[in-house]
């Protein structure tokens, strides 16, 4: 089995493991962000290139360093690979130019988006984002697409992952919708106003790293940090019926995937369960959802129980 | 008077049509390799022969015909690149269009070296009357026994089959050109694996340009080892030019690599000099992707030795003070040109081939061209031209494929060579609409 090093970390790995999927084994600051590969997706990658990392070493047999930056998520490790991604000054320099391109033309709006908080892009501009811009001309804007009863696609916050296209073509049998037109004008978008309605395409939502794609059940409900993830499951003839129903009281107000340290499902999901199911009668509660990635959403701990401090104080 | 190996039978009357070529010794080459050639033997003449890619990376070819995996029971291809749209490059569309049999030759050849029964022609879909010319010859070669079942009793089969493109530069990339050809969206791929392993329909595939593959006929013809005895160093052979911009006889010419660049641009076989008299400003020596190089570094390189036209010496002093051989697109500036206008026109032409796949491309491409285009038009500020050096090189080298690149370079390059006439653009923000800046630091009355 190849071992690779990685930031200084050496492990031993799958052969034809991704230095990605070596890295989160790894875990820590060793993992390159990741904005369009999705390890629940066949075909995902090497589109964002806010993986990319440095190859210092090629391989026990081969030591030369790789001449470019690479994509962490298509390329696979080398038995004796020695990666810089942290440590290395370009392949931060690079990842702070990637972020800089990503945001140029996303709107910012994210006050009124209800992407934010649990946003890849919010996290990654967070870390390697500017606090200015140098980008004085205008952002480019849509024309607005209605894609269906559940699904509102807001054109101008996409970063164009094809995440959502390549999610349609693995979970339904006719994808309806793709990228259109080339260069900065691409869009998502359906030839000629279609309607996305297959049973899981529902998915698209939760695979979305910006707010391109949000659930229109949910729409300007609340913030995502008011509510209490709990998961929760059900009899479902069509999926595993285990999701994370977000709750403010006793009210259901919108059920997703359940979410990895990587905001990956576990399990994809269908629509009867996301959007047709939010009486709490429906569902079985099991308890408090642990986010597990770094997130407003988990600054709360709501799930701890709460310490009476008053009485061990007294 | 350089020798000539692809465009000597060019003024043949007739030589479109299969009879004027073959009786001009058309399809000899085929016949002898098919008769007294084994597969590996071709590929030994071409690796013999020094042939290097003609399409603008100049990676040998016969290094990369073996690459070319061979498992059992798959089909291989060859494909044609004749998606030929660099603005300044025009070379391929001259050779399909007045001698089509050279490539179909070529391509037989290849087919036969690489074992494959069917290949593809991809040519850009602009170039609709050259397609008609290509299924004439095609046809042609068909009806006289050069295609189809069991070529000539050899036992080989080939069918040669030519699709358009629908106007897009980035299908001129090799695995972009595949997925097109398979009816996809030109999005090129992500490597590895490359086309060598898993390309068309997930098959091995070679994919060369027209040039190139032509090439490979009189390679057959000569041997490869005379082959690499014409041109120089490791830029053997012979190489099709496109010279365009300020010159007297603009055209595609043949020239023996090692040719001097002086030579080439100011004597009367090839360009003629600089048109009306004028004194040469730069030149971008391979087609819009390659480094501009400025007056005093075109027929000279840094160190003062003759520039030639060759892989190496157009690359010498790396992109400080070179460029690079390219695809042959041979555009002249004269002393009244504007760089930064001409760097604008090139990176809007990027921006508007963009694939729009990865993002530093995507959203860099299209950055640069808006803050060239408030330089070029007086609206610029002088930390502009430190924020194109900034976006182009967190452009290059970053991409999925060669295209950020390419619009990166002749970025860098403009600034790297004329950053005066940037600051000019910024300095005088009403002159630079009506004027230009000179060779001679004086604006001249041409925009």
């Amino acid at each position: 089995m190849p071992k690779v090093t990685i930031d200084g970390h050496t492990i031993e790995v799958v052969e034809g493991t991704s230095i990605l999927n070596a890295a989160r084994q790894i875990g820590g600051d060793s993992v390159p962000p990741a904005m369009c590969y999705y390890s629940k997706l066949d075909v995902s990658g090497g589109k964002c290139r806010t993986c990319l990392v440095e190859v210092t070493k090629g391989s026990e047999k081969d030591p030369r360093p790789m001449p470019k930056l690479v994509a962490s998520c298509s390329t696979p490790v080398m038995d004796g690979m020695e990666v810089g991604n942290k440590t290395s000054a370009k392949v931060m320099d690079a990842r702070k130019g990637v972020v800089e391109f990503l945001l140029i033309n996303h709107p910012l709006d994210c006050p009124i988006c209800d992407q934010a908080g649990e946003c890849d892009l919010q996290n990654l501009a967070y870390e390697h984002g500017a606090s200015g811009t140098r980008y004085e001309e205008d952002k480019r804007v849509f024309e607005k697409i209605d894609i269906g009863p559940n699904i509102q696609l807001h054109m101008t916050r996409c970063i164009l992952c094809y995440r959502c296209v390549n999610t349609a073509e693995q979970l339904t049998e006719k994808r309806v919708h793709g990228v259109l037109k080339r260069g900065d004008a691409s869009e998502i978008g359906t030839f000629i106003e279609n309607s996305l309605d297959n049973e899981f395409i529902g998915n698209v939502i939760d695979v979305c790293p910006v707010g391109a794609l949000t659930d229109k059940t949910f729409r300007f409900k609340s913030r995502v940090w008011f509510l209490n993830p709990m998961n929760a499951h059900r009899n479902c003839e069509k999926c595993s019926g285990e999701t994370v129903v977000w709750m403010f009281g006793d009210e259901i107000y919108r059920v997703t995937g359940r979410k990895d340290a990587y905001g990956e499902v576990k399990n994809f999901i269908c629509n009867t369960c996301r959007f047709d199911t939010k009486d709490l009668a429906q569902w079985t509660i099991e308890g408090p959802r642990h986010i597990e990635r770094d997130s407003v959403i988990g600054q709360g701990h709501y799930e701890l129980k709460p310490t009476n401090t008053v009485k061990e104080i007294g | 008077m350089g020798r000539k190996l692809l465009l000597d039978r060019i003024n043949i009357e007739g030589i479109k049509t299969y009879d004027v070529y073959r009786k001009s010794g058309g399809y000899d080459a085929v016949e002898k390799a098919l008769k007294k050639m084994t597969p590996d033997e071709v590929v030994e003449e071409v690796k013999k022969s020094g042939l290097r890619g003609r399409g603008g990376a100049g990676f040998p070819t016969g290094m990369k015909w073996s690459f070319i995996a061979k498992p059992e029971g798959v089909p291989r291809y060859l494909l044609c690149n004749a998606d030929e749209s660099e603005p300044g490059t025009f070379k391929d569309r001259y050779l399909m269009e007045h001698i089509p049999h050279l490539l179909i030759e070529g391509m037989i050849l290849s087919s036969y070296a690489l074992g494959c029964n069917k290949s593809f022609i991809y040519i850009r879909g602009e170039f609709m009357w050259i397609l008609h010319i290509l299924e004439k010859a095609i046809a042609e070669a068909y009806a006289n026994g050069w295609l189809g079942k069991n070529i000539k009793g050899s036992g080989f089969d080939l069918d040669l089959h030519v699709t358009p493109g629908a106007g897009a530069y980035i299908c001129g990339e090799e695995t972009a050109l595949i997925e097109s050809l398979e009816g996809k969206r030109g999005n090129p791929r992500i490597k590895p694996p490359f086309p060598a392993i898993k390309g068309l329909w997930q098959s091995p595939t070679v994919v060369n340009n027209v040039e190139t593959l032509s090439a490979v006929v009189p390679i057959i013809t000569m041997g490869g080892d005379t082959y690499a005895g014409i041109g120089i160093g490791r830029s053997t052979g012979t190489k099709l030019i496109s010279a365009c911009g300020n010159i007297s006889k603009p055209g595609v010419y043949e020239i023996e690599l090692g040719l001097s660049v002086e030579e080439f641009l100011y004597s009367d076989e090839y360009c003629g000099g600089i048109k009306d008299g004028k004194r040469l400003k730069a030149c971008v020596p391979g087609g819009s992707s390659v480094p501009i190089l400025p007056h005093f570094l075109v027929t000279k390189t840094a160190n003062g030795e003759q520039r030639l036209m060759s892989y190496e010496s157009l690359a010498d002093g790396g992109f400080a003070t070179g460029s690079m051989l390219g695809s042959g697109g041979f555009i002249v500036f004269d002393e009244d040109q504007c760089v930064v206008r001409n760097t604008w026109n090139f990176t809007r032409f990027y921006h508007h081939e963009s694939c729009g796949q990865c993002s530093p491309c995507r959203e860099g491409t299209g950055w640069m061209e808006k803050v060239l285009h408030r330089i070029e038009n007086g609206h610029g500020h002088m930390h502009d031209i430190d924020l194109l050096w900034d976006v182009q090189r967190k452009i290059e080298g970053n991409t999925i494929c060669p295209l950020g690149d390419a619009a990166a370079w002749p970025v860098a390059a403009a600034i790297r060579h004329f950053r005066e006439e940037f600051e000019w653009h910024i300095n005088e923000p009403k002159k630079c609409l009506e004027k230009n800046y000179g060779l001679v630091k004086e604006p001249v009355l041409t925009v």
